[in-house]
Protein backbone atom coordinates (compact mmCIF):
# COMPACT_ATOMS: atom_id res chain seq x y z
CA UNK A 1 0.00 0.00 0.00
CA UNK A 2 2.63 2.43 0.90
CA UNK A 3 4.34 1.60 -2.33
CA UNK A 4 1.10 2.52 -4.31
CA UNK A 5 0.83 5.42 -2.47
CA UNK A 6 4.57 6.33 -3.50
CA UNK A 7 4.00 5.79 -6.72
CA UNK A 8 0.71 7.82 -6.76
CA UNK A 9 2.67 10.81 -5.34
CA UNK A 10 6.03 10.25 -7.50
CA UNK A 11 5.06 9.09 -10.51
CA UNK A 12 7.07 11.51 -13.51
CA UNK A 13 7.82 13.87 -10.37
CA UNK A 14 10.43 15.46 -12.57
CA UNK A 15 8.33 15.93 -15.53
CA UNK A 16 5.89 17.40 -13.04
CA UNK A 17 8.70 20.35 -11.56
CA UNK A 18 9.40 21.00 -14.36
CA UNK A 19 6.00 21.59 -15.79
CA UNK A 20 5.82 23.50 -12.61
CA UNK A 21 8.65 25.91 -13.25
CA UNK A 22 7.25 26.62 -16.36
CA UNK A 23 3.80 27.34 -15.09
CA UNK A 24 5.31 29.84 -12.75
CA UNK A 25 7.40 31.58 -15.64
CA UNK A 26 4.13 31.98 -17.60
CA UNK A 27 5.69 29.84 -20.51
CA UNK A 28 3.70 27.01 -19.92
CA UNK A 29 1.26 27.75 -22.71
CA UNK A 30 3.69 28.66 -25.60
CA UNK A 31 4.46 25.27 -26.19
CA UNK A 32 2.47 22.04 -26.64
CA UNK A 33 2.62 19.72 -23.40
CA UNK A 34 4.53 17.39 -25.14
CA UNK A 35 7.46 19.39 -25.34
CA UNK A 36 7.55 19.82 -21.61
CA UNK A 37 8.04 16.28 -21.43
CA UNK A 38 10.67 16.65 -23.72
CA UNK A 39 12.43 19.19 -22.34
CA UNK A 40 12.14 17.66 -18.81
CA UNK A 41 13.82 14.43 -19.93
CA UNK A 42 16.90 16.34 -21.57
CA UNK A 43 17.28 18.39 -17.80
CA UNK A 44 16.85 15.10 -16.37
CA UNK A 45 19.82 13.44 -18.88
CA UNK A 46 22.00 16.73 -18.55
CA UNK A 47 21.19 16.25 -14.53
CA UNK A 48 22.41 12.53 -14.49
CA UNK A 49 25.24 13.47 -16.53
CA UNK A 50 26.69 16.03 -14.29
CA UNK A 51 26.31 13.58 -11.55
CA UNK A 52 28.71 11.08 -13.30
CA UNK A 53 31.02 13.70 -14.15
CA UNK A 54 31.12 14.51 -10.44
CA UNK A 55 31.17 11.53 -9.46
CA UNK A 56 33.99 10.19 -11.89
CA UNK A 57 35.85 13.20 -10.72
CA UNK A 58 35.94 12.17 -7.33
CA UNK A 59 36.14 8.52 -7.95
CA UNK A 60 39.23 8.62 -9.90
CA UNK A 61 40.92 11.30 -7.19
CA UNK A 62 40.15 8.49 -4.39
CA UNK A 63 40.58 5.01 -6.83
CA UNK A 64 44.21 7.25 -7.01
CA UNK A 65 44.72 7.82 -3.41
CA UNK A 66 43.71 4.38 -2.29
CA UNK A 67 45.69 2.11 -4.70
CA UNK A 68 48.42 4.83 -3.43
CA UNK A 69 47.98 4.07 0.03
CA UNK A 70 47.22 -0.11 -0.54
CA UNK A 71 50.75 0.40 -1.88
CA UNK A 72 52.35 2.44 0.77
CA UNK A 73 52.31 5.47 -1.47
CA UNK A 74 50.81 9.02 -0.85
CA UNK A 75 48.94 9.03 -4.85
CA UNK A 76 48.53 12.63 -6.14
CA UNK A 77 49.94 15.23 -3.89
CA UNK A 78 50.69 18.59 -5.94
CA UNK A 79 47.54 20.30 -7.96
CA UNK A 80 45.51 21.55 -4.69
CA UNK A 81 45.48 20.65 -1.25
CA UNK A 82 46.64 16.52 -1.35
CA UNK A 83 46.18 16.49 -5.13
CA UNK A 84 42.46 16.95 -4.44
CA UNK A 85 42.31 19.36 -8.08
CA UNK A 86 44.34 16.84 -9.89
CA UNK A 87 41.48 14.95 -11.77
CA UNK A 88 40.52 18.28 -12.72
CA UNK A 89 43.19 19.43 -14.40
CA UNK A 90 43.50 16.04 -15.77
CA UNK A 91 40.04 16.73 -17.13
CA UNK A 92 40.90 19.90 -18.73
CA UNK A 93 44.12 18.22 -20.24
CA UNK A 94 41.59 15.51 -21.93
CA UNK A 95 39.37 18.47 -23.09
CA UNK A 96 42.18 20.58 -24.87
CA UNK A 97 43.71 17.16 -26.80
CA UNK A 98 43.52 16.72 -30.16
CA UNK A 99 41.07 14.74 -31.17
CA UNK A 100 42.49 11.91 -33.87
CA UNK A 101 40.29 9.63 -35.59
CA UNK A 102 42.83 7.44 -37.19
CA UNK A 103 42.81 7.13 -41.38
CA UNK A 104 41.86 3.30 -41.39
CA UNK A 105 38.88 3.55 -38.57
CA UNK A 106 35.60 2.63 -39.86
CA UNK A 107 34.24 6.60 -39.35
CA UNK A 108 30.98 6.45 -38.56
CA UNK A 109 31.26 3.41 -36.29
CA UNK A 110 34.26 4.59 -34.12
CA UNK A 111 32.22 7.88 -33.67
CA UNK A 112 29.35 6.04 -32.94
CA UNK A 113 30.65 3.91 -30.29
CA UNK A 114 31.31 6.00 -27.19
CA UNK A 115 27.74 7.49 -27.70
CA UNK A 116 26.12 4.38 -27.29
CA UNK A 117 28.42 3.10 -24.36
CA UNK A 118 27.68 6.24 -22.40
CA UNK A 119 24.16 6.59 -23.09
CA UNK A 120 23.41 2.92 -21.93
CA UNK A 121 25.46 4.10 -18.39
CA UNK A 122 23.29 7.30 -18.54
CA UNK A 123 20.32 6.24 -19.58
CA UNK A 124 19.83 3.63 -16.27
CA UNK A 125 19.81 6.19 -13.87
CA UNK A 126 16.48 7.49 -14.36
CA UNK A 127 14.99 4.22 -12.45
CA UNK A 128 17.00 4.97 -9.37
CA UNK A 129 15.13 6.04 -6.37
CA UNK A 130 17.76 8.95 -4.25
CA UNK A 131 15.79 9.46 -1.92
CA UNK A 132 11.94 8.86 -1.01
CA UNK A 133 10.78 11.71 -2.86
CA UNK A 134 13.45 12.00 -5.69
CA UNK A 135 13.19 9.38 -8.96
CA UNK A 136 13.35 10.75 -12.46
CA UNK A 137 10.57 7.95 -13.50
CA UNK A 138 9.43 5.56 -11.07
CA UNK A 139 8.82 2.67 -13.58
CA UNK A 140 6.54 -0.25 -12.13
CA UNK A 141 9.23 -2.86 -13.82
CA UNK A 142 12.44 -0.35 -12.83
CA UNK A 143 15.14 -3.25 -12.28
CA UNK A 144 14.02 -5.10 -15.51
CA UNK A 145 14.54 -1.94 -17.34
CA UNK A 146 17.94 -1.57 -15.56
CA UNK A 147 18.79 -5.17 -16.71
CA UNK A 148 17.89 -4.61 -20.29
CA UNK A 149 19.31 -1.20 -20.84
CA UNK A 150 22.35 -1.99 -18.96
CA UNK A 151 22.87 -5.05 -21.97
CA UNK A 152 22.86 -2.11 -24.69
CA UNK A 153 25.76 -1.81 -23.91
CA UNK A 154 26.94 -4.75 -25.74
CA UNK A 155 27.06 -3.28 -29.20
CA UNK A 156 28.80 -0.29 -28.09
CA UNK A 157 31.66 -1.92 -26.89
CA UNK A 158 31.74 -4.59 -30.23
CA UNK A 159 31.34 -1.09 -32.54
CA UNK A 160 34.54 0.44 -30.94
CA UNK A 161 36.24 -2.57 -31.27
CA UNK A 162 35.46 -3.42 -34.42
CA UNK A 163 35.84 -0.25 -36.09
CA UNK A 164 38.94 0.84 -34.62
CA UNK A 165 40.18 -2.14 -37.33
CA UNK A 166 42.75 -3.07 -34.46
CA UNK A 167 43.90 -6.56 -33.21
CA UNK A 168 43.62 -5.39 -29.75
CA UNK A 169 40.51 -3.44 -30.00
CA UNK A 170 38.95 -6.59 -31.62
CA UNK A 171 40.07 -8.70 -28.98
CA UNK A 172 39.19 -6.38 -26.32
CA UNK A 173 35.85 -6.09 -27.14
CA UNK A 174 35.26 -9.79 -27.95
CA UNK A 175 36.38 -10.47 -24.52
CA UNK A 176 34.28 -7.69 -23.21
CA UNK A 177 31.31 -8.64 -24.74
CA UNK A 178 31.57 -12.22 -23.64
CA UNK A 179 31.87 -11.23 -20.41
CA UNK A 180 29.34 -9.08 -20.20
CA UNK A 181 27.10 -11.39 -22.07
CA UNK A 182 27.93 -14.27 -19.97
CA UNK A 183 28.12 -12.24 -16.25
CA UNK A 184 24.40 -11.21 -17.14
CA UNK A 185 23.08 -14.10 -16.06
CA UNK A 186 24.45 -14.24 -12.67
CA UNK A 187 23.29 -11.05 -12.60
CA UNK A 188 20.07 -11.64 -13.76
CA UNK A 189 19.59 -14.65 -11.25
CA UNK A 190 20.79 -12.76 -7.94
CA UNK A 191 18.27 -9.75 -8.74
CA UNK A 192 15.77 -12.29 -9.20
CA UNK A 193 16.51 -13.39 -5.94
CA UNK A 194 15.90 -9.73 -4.32
CA UNK A 195 12.90 -9.32 -6.88
CA UNK A 196 10.84 -12.49 -5.26
CA UNK A 197 11.77 -10.99 -1.52
CA UNK A 198 10.42 -8.01 -2.48
CA UNK A 199 7.45 -9.19 -4.61
CA UNK A 200 8.12 -5.91 -6.49
CA UNK A 201 9.77 -4.98 -10.31
CA UNK A 202 9.71 -1.06 -9.25
CA UNK A 203 13.05 0.17 -7.58
CA UNK A 204 10.94 2.64 -5.16
CA UNK A 205 9.24 -0.75 -4.39
CA UNK A 206 11.91 -3.03 -3.60
CA UNK A 207 13.30 -0.13 -1.28
CA UNK A 208 9.94 0.62 0.95
CA UNK A 209 9.62 -3.34 1.07
CA UNK A 210 12.92 -2.77 3.27
CA UNK A 211 11.75 -0.19 5.66
CA UNK A 212 12.41 -0.29 9.64
CA UNK A 213 15.97 -1.33 10.40
CA UNK A 214 18.88 -3.21 8.86
CA UNK A 215 17.53 -6.27 10.18
CA UNK A 216 14.68 -5.99 6.93
CA UNK A 217 17.47 -5.11 4.20
CA UNK A 218 16.87 -8.49 1.62
CA UNK A 219 20.88 -8.89 2.35
CA UNK A 220 20.27 -9.90 6.19
CA UNK A 221 16.54 -10.74 5.14
CA UNK A 222 17.36 -14.49 4.95
CA UNK A 223 20.36 -16.49 4.15
CA UNK A 224 19.75 -16.70 0.69
CA UNK A 225 19.78 -13.27 -0.27
CA UNK A 226 22.72 -12.86 1.40
CA UNK A 227 24.45 -15.05 -0.89
CA UNK A 228 22.79 -13.49 -3.51
CA UNK A 229 24.29 -10.40 -2.44
CA UNK A 230 27.81 -11.29 -3.08
CA UNK A 231 26.91 -13.04 -6.24
CA UNK A 232 25.31 -9.93 -7.73
CA UNK A 233 28.36 -7.89 -6.08
CA UNK A 234 30.94 -9.97 -7.95
CA UNK A 235 28.97 -10.60 -11.19
CA UNK A 236 28.55 -6.76 -11.28
CA UNK A 237 32.19 -5.87 -10.62
CA UNK A 238 32.20 -8.41 -13.80
CA UNK A 239 30.10 -6.64 -16.10
CA UNK A 240 31.73 -3.26 -15.55
CA UNK A 241 34.87 -4.59 -16.65
CA UNK A 242 36.31 -3.66 -13.42
CA UNK A 243 39.57 -5.66 -11.89
CA UNK A 244 39.46 -8.44 -10.44
CA UNK A 245 37.84 -8.99 -13.95
CA UNK A 246 39.11 -5.83 -16.13
CA UNK A 247 40.02 -8.71 -18.86
CA UNK A 248 38.72 -6.94 -21.71
CA UNK A 249 41.25 -3.82 -21.02
CA UNK A 250 44.08 -6.26 -19.72
CA UNK A 251 46.88 -3.17 -20.28
CA UNK A 252 49.81 -5.70 -19.93
CA UNK A 253 48.06 -7.77 -23.07
CA UNK A 254 45.55 -5.54 -24.99
CA UNK A 255 47.21 -2.02 -24.07
CA UNK A 256 43.52 -0.60 -23.50
CA UNK A 257 41.53 -3.17 -24.67
CA UNK A 258 38.89 -1.26 -27.29
CA UNK A 259 39.88 1.63 -26.61
CA UNK A 260 43.04 1.76 -27.73
CA UNK A 261 42.64 3.93 -30.62
CA UNK A 262 40.40 6.52 -28.92
CA UNK A 263 42.08 9.72 -27.38
CA UNK A 264 40.71 12.56 -26.17
CA UNK A 265 37.35 13.27 -25.98
CA UNK A 266 35.88 10.30 -27.02
CA UNK A 267 38.10 8.07 -24.47
CA UNK A 268 36.75 10.11 -21.85
CA UNK A 269 33.42 9.26 -23.03
CA UNK A 270 34.38 5.89 -22.60
CA UNK A 271 35.87 6.45 -19.11
CA UNK A 272 33.42 8.22 -17.77
CA UNK A 273 31.09 5.64 -18.84
CA UNK A 274 32.69 3.17 -17.22
CA UNK A 275 32.59 4.93 -14.21
CA UNK A 276 28.96 5.91 -14.65
CA UNK A 277 28.97 2.04 -14.64
CA UNK A 278 30.39 1.29 -11.52
CA UNK A 279 28.10 3.76 -9.48
CA UNK A 280 24.97 2.46 -11.42
CA UNK A 281 25.39 -1.09 -10.22
CA UNK A 282 26.85 0.20 -7.21
CA UNK A 283 23.54 1.69 -6.37
CA UNK A 284 21.42 -1.29 -7.62
CA UNK A 285 23.08 -3.18 -5.20
CA UNK A 286 21.75 -0.61 -2.68
CA UNK A 287 18.62 -0.52 -4.06
CA UNK A 288 18.48 -4.43 -3.96
CA UNK A 289 19.88 -5.28 -1.41
CA UNK A 290 20.82 -2.68 1.47
CA UNK A 291 17.84 -0.92 1.80
CA UNK A 292 18.46 1.98 -0.58
CA UNK A 293 17.85 5.43 1.07
CA UNK A 294 16.41 3.54 4.28
CA UNK A 295 17.66 3.97 7.55
CA UNK A 296 19.93 1.55 9.31
CA UNK A 297 17.71 1.98 12.56
CA UNK A 298 14.63 3.09 12.66
CA UNK A 299 15.97 6.23 15.02
CA UNK A 300 17.98 7.51 12.74
CA UNK A 301 15.68 8.17 10.15
CA UNK A 302 15.98 11.23 10.83
CA UNK A 303 18.84 11.46 8.96
CA UNK A 304 17.47 12.53 5.50
CA UNK A 305 17.23 9.35 2.59
CA UNK A 306 19.70 10.77 -0.22
CA UNK A 307 22.46 10.70 2.51
CA UNK A 308 22.28 7.37 3.66
CA UNK A 309 21.75 6.36 0.17
CA UNK A 310 24.72 8.36 -0.60
CA UNK A 311 27.20 6.90 1.97
CA UNK A 312 26.20 3.11 1.33
CA UNK A 313 26.87 3.93 -2.35
CA UNK A 314 30.08 5.32 -2.02
CA UNK A 315 30.86 2.47 0.76
CA UNK A 316 30.20 0.45 -1.77
CA UNK A 317 32.03 2.26 -4.87
CA UNK A 318 35.10 2.11 -2.21
CA UNK A 319 34.88 -1.75 -1.64
CA UNK A 320 35.06 -1.92 -5.83
CA UNK A 321 38.19 0.02 -5.35
CA UNK A 322 39.33 -1.92 -2.74
CA UNK A 323 39.32 -5.16 -4.35
CA UNK A 324 41.02 -3.74 -7.59
CA UNK A 325 44.06 -2.66 -5.84
CA UNK A 326 43.91 -6.43 -4.05
CA UNK A 327 42.98 -9.24 -6.31
CA UNK A 328 45.37 -9.38 -9.53
CA UNK A 329 43.54 -10.41 -12.67
CA UNK A 330 41.94 -13.41 -13.45
CA UNK A 331 42.17 -15.43 -16.75
CA UNK A 332 39.95 -15.56 -19.69
CA UNK A 333 39.09 -19.53 -18.38
CA UNK A 334 38.96 -18.59 -15.02
CA UNK A 335 36.78 -16.09 -15.40
CA UNK A 336 34.33 -18.49 -17.34
CA UNK A 337 35.00 -20.96 -14.49
CA UNK A 338 33.86 -18.61 -11.94
CA UNK A 339 31.16 -17.33 -13.78
CA UNK A 340 29.05 -20.90 -15.30
CA UNK A 341 30.83 -23.09 -12.53
CA UNK A 342 30.39 -21.54 -9.42
CA UNK A 343 28.11 -18.11 -9.44
CA UNK A 344 25.38 -19.13 -11.93
CA UNK A 345 24.94 -22.42 -9.60
CA UNK A 346 24.57 -21.10 -6.56
CA UNK A 347 22.22 -18.00 -8.03
CA UNK A 348 19.86 -20.92 -8.98
CA UNK A 349 20.11 -22.27 -5.39
CA UNK A 350 19.45 -19.14 -4.30
CA UNK A 351 16.18 -18.62 -6.31
CA UNK A 352 15.20 -21.81 -5.41
CA UNK A 353 16.16 -21.31 -1.19
CA UNK A 354 14.82 -17.56 -1.23
CA UNK A 355 11.59 -19.07 -2.98
CA UNK A 356 11.16 -21.98 -0.70
CA UNK A 357 12.09 -19.66 2.35
CA UNK A 358 9.30 -17.11 1.15
CA UNK A 359 6.61 -19.49 1.30
CA UNK A 360 7.61 -21.48 4.58
CA UNK A 361 8.63 -18.99 6.35
CA UNK A 362 7.25 -16.16 5.81
CA UNK B 1 32.23 -32.40 -5.59
CA UNK B 2 34.29 -31.80 -2.32
CA UNK B 3 36.70 -30.24 -4.25
CA UNK B 4 34.64 -28.34 -5.89
CA UNK B 5 33.73 -26.46 -2.48
CA UNK B 6 37.17 -26.60 -1.01
CA UNK B 7 37.86 -24.67 -3.89
CA UNK B 8 35.70 -21.66 -3.44
CA UNK B 9 36.19 -21.82 0.16
CA UNK B 10 39.97 -20.84 -0.14
CA UNK B 11 38.60 -18.62 -2.90
CA UNK B 12 36.87 -16.29 -0.66
CA UNK B 13 39.15 -16.89 2.40
CA UNK B 14 41.85 -15.93 0.71
CA UNK B 15 40.23 -12.79 -1.19
CA UNK B 16 39.07 -11.93 2.31
CA UNK B 17 43.32 -12.05 3.66
CA UNK B 18 44.42 -10.30 1.12
CA UNK B 19 41.61 -7.40 1.43
CA UNK B 20 42.71 -7.19 5.17
CA UNK B 21 45.84 -6.42 3.84
CA UNK B 22 45.54 -4.37 1.67
CA UNK B 23 43.27 -2.46 4.23
CA UNK B 24 45.99 -2.92 6.68
CA UNK B 25 48.16 -1.27 4.61
CA UNK B 26 45.88 1.80 3.40
CA UNK B 27 46.69 2.57 7.05
CA UNK B 28 50.46 2.33 7.35
CA UNK B 29 52.92 5.18 6.92
CA UNK B 30 53.57 5.33 3.40
CA UNK B 31 57.20 5.53 2.29
CA UNK B 32 57.35 8.40 -0.37
CA UNK B 33 59.84 11.23 -0.12
CA UNK B 34 57.94 14.31 -1.31
CA UNK B 35 60.86 15.07 -3.48
CA UNK B 36 61.24 18.94 -4.30
CA UNK B 37 59.96 19.51 -1.16
CA UNK B 38 62.01 17.63 1.15
CA UNK B 39 65.03 15.92 -0.05
CA UNK B 40 67.30 12.61 1.10
CA UNK B 41 70.87 13.56 2.32
CA UNK B 42 72.99 11.78 -0.72
CA UNK B 43 75.46 9.46 0.50
CA UNK B 44 78.87 11.31 0.50
CA UNK B 45 80.54 9.57 -2.28
CA UNK B 46 78.09 10.49 -4.76
CA UNK B 47 78.82 11.41 -8.10
CA UNK B 48 77.69 13.79 -9.33
CA UNK B 49 77.91 17.63 -11.09
CA UNK B 50 81.89 17.98 -11.37
CA UNK B 51 83.30 21.43 -9.79
CA UNK B 52 86.25 22.94 -10.42
CA UNK B 53 87.38 24.83 -7.67
CA UNK B 54 89.53 27.35 -10.45
CA UNK B 55 91.61 29.30 -8.10
CA UNK B 56 93.05 25.93 -7.30
CA UNK B 57 93.38 24.71 -10.51
CA UNK B 58 97.18 24.63 -12.31
CA UNK B 59 96.45 23.71 -15.79
CA UNK B 60 98.10 20.22 -15.68
CA UNK B 61 95.19 18.55 -18.02
CA UNK B 62 95.44 15.78 -16.29
CA UNK B 63 91.63 15.53 -15.68
CA UNK B 64 91.29 15.99 -19.60
CA UNK B 65 93.14 13.22 -20.36
CA UNK B 66 91.59 10.67 -17.89
CA UNK B 67 88.34 11.48 -18.75
CA UNK B 68 87.48 8.55 -21.40
CA UNK B 69 85.06 10.45 -23.60
CA UNK B 70 86.57 13.33 -23.85
CA UNK B 71 84.36 15.85 -22.00
CA UNK B 72 86.78 18.49 -20.57
CA UNK B 73 88.14 20.82 -22.98
CA UNK B 74 91.10 23.06 -21.93
CA UNK B 75 93.13 26.08 -23.04
CA UNK B 76 96.18 27.15 -20.50
CA UNK B 77 98.48 29.92 -21.47
CA UNK B 78 101.83 29.59 -19.96
CA UNK B 79 101.95 32.81 -17.52
CA UNK B 80 104.27 36.21 -19.17
CA UNK B 81 107.59 37.45 -17.45
CA UNK B 82 106.84 39.31 -14.31
CA UNK B 83 103.53 37.61 -13.58
CA UNK B 84 102.92 36.43 -10.38
CA UNK B 85 99.69 34.12 -10.57
CA UNK B 86 99.86 33.14 -6.72
CA UNK B 87 99.25 29.52 -4.53
CA UNK B 88 96.69 27.02 -4.57
CA UNK B 89 95.66 26.72 -1.39
CA UNK B 90 98.19 23.58 -1.36
CA UNK B 91 100.99 25.43 -1.66
CA UNK B 92 101.95 24.87 -5.09
CA UNK B 93 102.96 27.52 -7.86
CA UNK B 94 100.46 28.88 -10.65
CA UNK B 95 102.16 28.69 -13.72
CA UNK B 96 99.61 28.79 -16.23
CA UNK B 97 96.32 31.18 -17.10
CA UNK B 98 92.97 29.15 -18.07
CA UNK B 99 91.19 31.13 -20.40
CA UNK B 100 88.98 28.19 -21.11
CA UNK B 101 88.08 25.15 -18.66
CA UNK B 102 84.56 23.50 -19.94
CA UNK B 103 82.84 20.74 -18.83
CA UNK B 104 80.48 19.22 -20.85
CA UNK B 105 78.17 17.38 -18.50
CA UNK B 106 76.05 16.11 -21.28
CA UNK B 107 78.93 13.98 -22.63
CA UNK B 108 80.11 12.97 -18.77
CA UNK B 109 79.78 9.25 -17.37
CA UNK B 110 79.98 10.14 -13.77
CA UNK B 111 83.04 7.52 -14.32
CA UNK B 112 85.08 10.16 -11.49
CA UNK B 113 88.51 9.22 -13.31
CA UNK B 114 89.30 12.95 -13.84
CA UNK B 115 88.95 13.28 -9.96
CA UNK B 116 91.45 10.91 -9.06
CA UNK B 117 94.56 12.30 -10.96
CA UNK B 118 94.14 15.99 -9.97
CA UNK B 119 96.96 17.04 -7.94
CA UNK B 120 95.64 19.90 -6.21
CA UNK B 121 92.34 17.85 -5.74
CA UNK B 122 89.95 20.75 -7.12
CA UNK B 123 88.44 18.76 -9.40
CA UNK B 124 85.99 17.27 -7.66
CA UNK B 125 82.08 15.78 -7.46
CA UNK B 126 79.76 17.76 -6.05
CA UNK B 127 76.10 16.58 -4.28
CA UNK B 128 74.50 18.62 -7.26
CA UNK B 129 72.14 16.59 -9.04
CA UNK B 130 69.24 19.18 -10.45
CA UNK B 131 70.99 21.15 -13.22
CA UNK B 132 68.59 19.73 -16.22
CA UNK B 133 67.45 22.14 -18.35
CA UNK B 134 65.96 22.74 -21.83
CA UNK B 135 69.50 23.55 -23.84
CA UNK B 136 71.99 20.95 -24.48
CA UNK B 137 74.45 24.22 -24.41
CA UNK B 138 73.75 24.65 -20.91
CA UNK B 139 75.11 21.55 -19.65
CA UNK B 140 78.77 22.75 -20.83
CA UNK B 141 79.65 24.41 -17.60
CA UNK B 142 82.99 26.77 -17.86
CA UNK B 143 84.61 27.27 -15.04
CA UNK B 144 87.66 29.88 -15.64
CA UNK B 145 88.55 32.84 -13.43
CA UNK B 146 89.88 34.70 -16.88
CA UNK B 147 86.89 36.72 -17.96
CA UNK B 148 86.51 36.99 -22.32
CA UNK B 149 88.65 40.55 -22.63
CA UNK B 150 91.14 39.25 -20.48
CA UNK B 151 91.28 36.27 -22.32
CA UNK B 152 91.72 37.75 -25.76
CA UNK B 153 94.10 39.73 -24.42
CA UNK B 154 96.34 36.82 -23.26
CA UNK B 155 95.53 35.27 -26.73
CA UNK B 156 97.28 38.26 -28.34
CA UNK B 157 100.13 38.53 -26.26
CA UNK B 158 100.97 34.56 -26.38
CA UNK B 159 100.35 34.84 -30.17
CA UNK B 160 102.89 37.60 -30.18
CA UNK B 161 105.23 35.99 -28.12
CA UNK B 162 105.45 32.85 -29.94
CA UNK B 163 106.59 35.26 -33.41
CA UNK B 164 109.04 36.56 -31.41
CA UNK B 165 110.13 33.06 -30.25
CA UNK B 166 110.31 31.43 -34.23
CA UNK B 167 112.32 35.00 -35.27
S1 LIG C 1 83.53 11.93 -14.54
FE1 LIG C 1 84.43 10.65 -16.12
S2 LIG C 1 83.34 11.24 -17.97
FE2 LIG C 1 82.87 12.81 -16.46
S3 LIG C 1 84.40 14.39 -16.85
FE3 LIG C 1 85.24 13.05 -15.30
S4 LIG C 1 86.47 11.56 -16.41
FE4 LIG C 1 85.12 12.56 -17.89
S1 LIG D 1 93.88 17.80 -12.97
FE1 LIG D 1 93.17 19.31 -11.50
S2 LIG D 1 94.78 20.83 -11.53
FE2 LIG D 1 95.07 19.59 -13.34
S3 LIG D 1 93.99 20.72 -14.92
FE3 LIG D 1 92.54 19.20 -14.08
S4 LIG D 1 91.49 20.32 -12.51
FE4 LIG D 1 93.25 21.53 -12.98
Amino acid sequence: MLQKEIQREYYNKFVELVVEIAKWLGMYNSLPAIWWFIIASIVAALFFFFIIAVFALIAIYVERKVSGHVQDRLGPMETGWHGILQTLADTIKLFLKEDIIPAAVDRKLFILAPVIVFMTSLAVFVVFPFSEKFVVTELNIGILYVVAISTVVVPGIIMAGWSSNNKWSLFGAMRSAAQIVSYEIPVGLSIVCAVMAAGDLSMQGIVVKQAGGFWNWFIFSNPFTFVAFFIYFLASLAEVNRMPFDIPEAESELVAGYMTEYSGIRWAFFFLAEYGNMLAVSIIAVTLFLGGWQAPFPALEFIPGWLWFLCKTLFLVFVQIWMRWTLPRLRVDQLMYICWKVLTPFAFVCIFGGGLWQVLIK
Amino acid sequence: MQRYFLNIYIGIKTILIGMFITLKHMFTKSVTVQYPHKKLDIPERCRNLLLNKIEDCIGCYQCARACPVYCITMETIKAFEGENLGLTSDGSKKRLWIPVFDIDMAKCCYCGLCTYPCPTKCLIMTDKYEYSTYKRDNLIFHFTNVDAVKAAELREKDHIRKMEKEK
